[in-house]
Formats: structure tokens, sequence, C-alpha cells
């Protein structure tokens, strides 16, 4: 197997606010979001990080995808490190979260060529991949209408678009189908298998059991920033659902708590 | 050259953003300076309606040593003038009822020979001549400018050698008017902190939602994955604001040079006496705009990059916002502008004081250098702060 992900004893401490701690019912100052975290993942598989709410699965793909800096460990994504080789990693991958929304004042043609201009995207390619990423998403007819007036599915179609301009080899993306409603959800995830055949290589993180079955060739459960156990769904799940498997994870480790 | 590729890219889009929406372009260039057209016109027009009230009253001009140099200056004067007169401290204040169209003129005995001796470098005081009047009273007043403004011209022909009006004590007045009839006045110190109103509104239409903005749609993030370094964006972003923000404050100068010329006309009531804005003071005033909204555009870029989304970032503007109206609101509780150089170190303030000096036509350049200097470097530093601001994760994914 071609591995083109190593993720090595990853650690990220944030500061707490007082609001925060509120929030987060704690007295403690900091929150250790992502602790001494490591994994694999192989060229051309889609590796899915499982998790509840504040696993930190978000912290970890913005480290992967060198938005915030690890406290320590490292990430290395197709032989360049997240710590000492940020542009090269940012070379090659794309990050995509269901959050993002585009600038309402855009059409989907602008927003095109300014992410491809950013990404260095020559305007020959630019033009040829355009063209067959709006066909393929149906945008092509709402090339030049505002996003403002787009439906919400097709927003955030162009989202995926958008963030793909550059067609990268390694897709980051945080939780892919939150907010999709049922026919978005599709196309995404439709979509992502499409790139696994074509040999990209996505990193995707969820909590939703039924896409990690669906989708994941291999998976990491991880809850309060430890990877607990990790490896293909049937060396997981044990005989068990993924659902069943998960709480019962979920169990051995708050068993001394609460 | 890559650098400036990926600047360049996000000040396009800024750009294109800026002038392709008209909503947009209309709040930050074309309101403030149409605002402050309208407005400046109207008291124009209002201000010359109450000049006009009293254009058919006659006015005594008592005059007490008229030179024999002033004499031929004054023979047209839409006024009676008589001399020699003696004037008393009774003369003075029976100035205080405004129904009395009546001017009095001090000067020094002997100010001809007192002038040609008068040597600036001396330090020594310059001949004052002394114009008492009332400014609730308008044929008085009208009377006033007319003489005020020809001796003006007169000062600068010789090269400034007497003063007019000079304050030798703290409880020196010249106008008699109480205080509450001198509404024009208190109009006239309420423009600079127009000016400053106009200016923040254009800037609060483009900052919050540039940068707050980009936090709040996620988009920081697709921005900052690709290969463009963070102070690429920040510098982007900071050119482009900056640049609408120039063209919001250049709208408002226009809005004030289409509109002075009435002012000053209502002023004068037509008459030619050379009481004009000189190029030096527009050019001041521009420099002062320009400045001023500068400091603002970047103090707002870096509370919006503080802020969560554009909503928060309108909350912590407005204490700013705040500060910002009381210092445009300082003229009034002031005579005259402050002395002290350092006093033009005080963003905002300083642009206040100086736009108020040179509407009163009293502008010194070591205060507008002073202001302007500092305010260049505030915005320095301000972009700087910016840049670490773009640098910092804690701030950019902040929770
Ligand atoms: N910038 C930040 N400042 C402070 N705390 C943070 C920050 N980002 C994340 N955290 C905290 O770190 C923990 C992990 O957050 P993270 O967003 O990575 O979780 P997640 O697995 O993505 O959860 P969710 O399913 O809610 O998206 C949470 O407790 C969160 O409150
Ligand atoms: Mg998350």
């Amino acid at each position: 197997m071609n591995e083109i992900l190593r993720v090595e004893g990853l650690s990220k401490t944030f500061k707490l606010s007082r609001k925060q701690q509120k929030i987060e019912r704690t007295n403690s100052k900091v929150i250790v979001a992502v602790n001494d975290l490591s994994f694999t993942a192989n060229k051309g598989e889609i590796f899915g990080l499982l998790g509840p709410n504040g696993a930190g699965k978000t912290t970890t793909l913005r480290m992967l995808s060198t938005l915030i800096h690890p406290d320590s460990g490292d990430a290395i994504l197709d032989g360049y490190s997240v710590v000492s080789q940020p542009e090269e990693v940012r070379g090659k991958i794309g990050f995509l979260t269901s959050e993002l929304k585009l600038e309402d004042f855009f059409t989907p043609n602008y927003l095109f060529d300014f992410f491809s201009q950013l990404h260095h995207v020559d305007e020959t390619t630019c033009r040829q991949r355009k063209q067959q990423m709006f066909s393929r998403f149906g945008i092509d007819k709402f090339a030049e209408v505002k996003v403002a007036n787009l439906s919400t599915g097709m927003k955030q179609k162009l989202s995926l678009v958008i963030s793909l301009v550059h067609d990268p080899d390694i897709i980051i993306f945080d939780e892919p189908t939150n907010g999709l409603d049922v026919l978005t959800a599709r196309t995404v995830t439709d979509y992502l298998q499409e790139l696994r055949n074509e040999g990209k290589t996505v990193i995707l993180s969820t909590h939703i059991f039924s896409l990690v079955e669906k989708l994941c060739d291999r998976v990491g459960v991880i809850i309060d920033g430890h990877m607990i156990t990790c490896g293909t769904l049937d060396e997981v799940c044990n005989g068990l659902s993924l659902e069943d498997r998960f709480f019962e994870i979920y169990k051995e480790q708050k068993g001394g708590e609460e | 050259m890559r650098t400036e590729n990926n600047t360049w890219t996000i000040i396009k889009k800024e750009f294109a953003r800026f002038l392709g929406d008209r909503q947009l372009l209309f709040t930050s260039v074309i309101m403030p300076g149409l605002l402050i057209y309208i407005i400046y016109s109207l008291m124009g027009s209002g201000i010359s309606k109450m000049a006009t009230e009293g254009a058919n009253e006659s006015v005594f001009v008592r005059v007490e040593n008229l030179p024999e140099s002033v004499a031929p200056l004054w023979e047209n004067l839409p006024a009676t003038i008589m001399v020699p007169q003696t004037l008393t401290q009774e003369d003075i204040n029976n100035l205080e009822s405004k129904d009395l169209n009546e001017v009095l003129v001090r000067f020094p005995a002997g100010f001809d020979t007192l002038v040609a001796s008068y040597n600036p470098q001396s330090g020594e005081m310059a001949p004052n001549v002394e114009i008492y009047y009332n400014s609730a009273n308008n044929a008085s007043s009208r009377v006033y400018h007319v003489l005020e403004g020809s001796l003006t011209a007169y000062e600068n022909q010789l090269s400034n050698r007497f003063d007019i009006n000079r304050a030798d004590t703290e409880e020196a007045q010249f106008d008699m008017a109480s205080q509450d009839d001198v509404l024009g006045s208190i109009l006239s110190k309420l423009i600079p902190m127009l000016i400053l109103m106009m200016l923040f509104s254009g800037v609060m239409a483009i900052a919050p939602s540039s940068i707050a903005g980009e936090k709040e749609r996620g988009t920081i993030a697709t921005l900052l994955v690709t290969p463009m370094r963070r102070n690429e964006l920040a510098l982007g972003k900071v050119v482009s604001l900056s640049g609408m923000a120039l063209l919001s404050g250049l709208s408002s100068f226009i809005g004030i040079v289409l509109s002075l010329p009435k002012m000053i006309q209502a002023d004068t009531q037509g008459i030619e006496i050379g009481l004009n804005y000189t190029s030096a003071d527009y050019v001041v005033l521009l420099l002062t705009i320009l400045g001023t909204v500068l400091i603002m555009a970047s103090v707002v870029s870096m509370l919006s990059a503080l802020a969560k989304d554009v909503k928060n970032a309108g909350t912590m503007i407005v204490p700013f916002m705040l500060v910002v109206m009381f210092c445009g609101l300082t003229p009034m509780f002031q005579s005259g502008t402050p002395e002290n150089l350092t006093a033009y170190l005080i963003p905002f303030y300083n642009s206040i004081q100086v736009m108020t000096a040179t509407f009163a036509h009293e502008m010194k350049w070591m205060p507008v250098i002073v202001m302007l200097v500092s305010n260049v470097a505030y915005t320095g530093i301000a972009v700087w702060g910016l840049t670490r601001m773009f640098n910092s994760e804690k701030i950019m994914f902040s929770k």
C-alpha cells in the first residue's frame, strides 16, 4: 500500500476564555483538543475520522491543512511536512468544509477564476477544468448568476468546486454532508467516490456512522483528542455494526469518568 | 513577482466587489460627498438669508484714529463711517443689545507710523486693531466681515505687520453677542464632525464585510490554503480598503469644495474683499481628510479582524465610533484651536482641530505637519498590526 499521509504524535492545546470555560463546564484554563494523535492514510483511499462533537476532528484537519500549527508532532503529506514545509503541503491539498459560504456578490465564473489565480492554475487549464466541473455539477447554466441568487444546494456544490479548482491529490473534507439536503449530500458522496476512483486520497471527518460505512476504506475513531482505534472498517468493527462498536469503545473510554 | 501577483489578485477582487455593488458604492462614495454638499449648501443659503435680512438697514461704523492708509479702502462701504470718535467702554457694552446697527473700530494712535516701524523679528507685539460688533445683528455682522476682510487683505499686503482682534487678555471679547445668539458659529463648528461621520460611515460600509465577513463565511480558510502567504492577503486587503477609503474621503472633499463658495458668498454678501480660502487651505483639507480616513480604515479593519463575524464587528466598532464622535465635538467646547503642538499627536482630535482652524481661516503649518506625520505613522503601525493579526491563527480561527 502506498502511504500518502503519516500523522505522528500530533497535539494541539487551546487556551480557554472565561466564556468558553462556562460552555465546556470546566475550570481548566486550557483544553487539549488533539492529544498525541497518530495515524496513516494510503493513496487512493477514503479515510474517515469518526468522533463525537468536540472530539478534535476539525482541529486535526486544520493542522493537516496548515491552517493552524501543531504544538507538537508532525504530519507528512506526500513527503512534505506541515510544520516545516507548509507551502508545499498547500500545493498538494484541497481543504473543504460544508460550512463554507461564498461571497454573495460574485458569480461562479468569477470565483472559479479568482481561486484558480490564487492557486496559480494557468488559464487554459482553468478554462478546461471550469467547464468540466461546472457541467459535472450542473453549475454551467448558472455560471453568470450571482451566488446570492443560487439555490442552497447549488451554493454548496459551488463551494466544493471552488475548493478543488487546482485538482489537488489530497482532499481534506470536514463534515462533508453536514447541513446538506439529501440530494446534494448524494452528489457530494458520489463525487468523493469518483475522486477515489481517480486515485485521489480523501481524508474526511464526520460523526455519521452510515457515511463512514458507505464511503470509507479505513477509519480512525477519535474521542477527546485521542485516537482510540484505527484500521479498516472490518478491523475496527470487530463483527459488530459500526454504531454498536463505537458505543462499546465510547463506554470503555468514558467508563472511569462520570 | 509572486507576492505581487497574489496581492494584486486580492486587490482586483476587492475592487470588483466595491465598484460592482451600486449600494455599497452609494453609501461609501456618493453619499458622503453629496450629503456634505447638501448640508453645506443649505447652511450657506440659511446664512445668506439671515444676512440679507439686514441688508437694507443702515449701519454706523464709529472709528477711533482712522489711519490715512485705511481711509481709502473704506470709501465705498455699505455703511456710514463716523470719524473722529473716542470709543468708551460704555459704547462697547451698548453693542450687547443686538438692535444697535453699529460696528466700533479702534486703531492705535499713530497706526501708520507704528506699522511702518514694526519689526516682526523683534518679538514685540504687533499693533492691534480692535473691531467690536454683534454677530446676532445681521447688519452689524455683515459690515464687520467686510471690514475685517479688507483689513486682512491689507495686513497680508504688509506681510502681517499688525494684528486684528488679538485677544491680549482672557476676557477680551469683540463679538458682543451673547453666546446663544451665535447659532451660525455653532453650526460651522459642527462641520468637521459631520465630515468625520461621513468618512466613518464610508469606512463602516466597506471594512467589516471585507475582513470579518471572510471569517464569518469560512472563506478565510479557503484563501489561506492557497499558496498565497498570509501577509500577501493582509497587504491586498489593506491596500484595497485604503484605496476605497481614500475614494470615500475624496468624495467628501469634493462635496466641500463645491459647496464652500456658496458659504463664502453668503458670508460676504458677494462683496469682493479677498476673503477666500486659499489653495493651501484646500490642500490642507484634502490631506487632512485623506490622512484621517486612512487611520480610520486601519482601526476599523483591525477591529473587524478581531471580531468573529460582521455583526460582532459592528458591536466592537461602536465604542471607537463614539470616541471619534467625541473628538468631533471638541470644537464646541473650545475657543480657538490648541497652541501646544503635542495636542496634534492625538489622532482624530488633530484632524478635527486642523479642519476647524482651516475653516476659520486660521490654518497654521506646524500643526498640520504634526497631524499629517503622526497620522501616517499611526496608519503604518496599524497596517503592521493587521498583518500580524492575519498571521495569527488565534485571531483568524478563534472560537
Ligand atoms: N480556536 C479555538 N480556541 C479554543 N478552543 C478551541 C478552538 N478550536 C477548538 N477548540 C476546542 O477544542 C475542542 C475540539 O474542537 P474541534 O472543533 O476540533 O472538535 P470537532 O471534533 O470538530 O467537533 P464538532 O463535531 O463539534 O465539529 C473543543 O472542545 C473546542 O471547544
Ligand atoms: Mg468540527
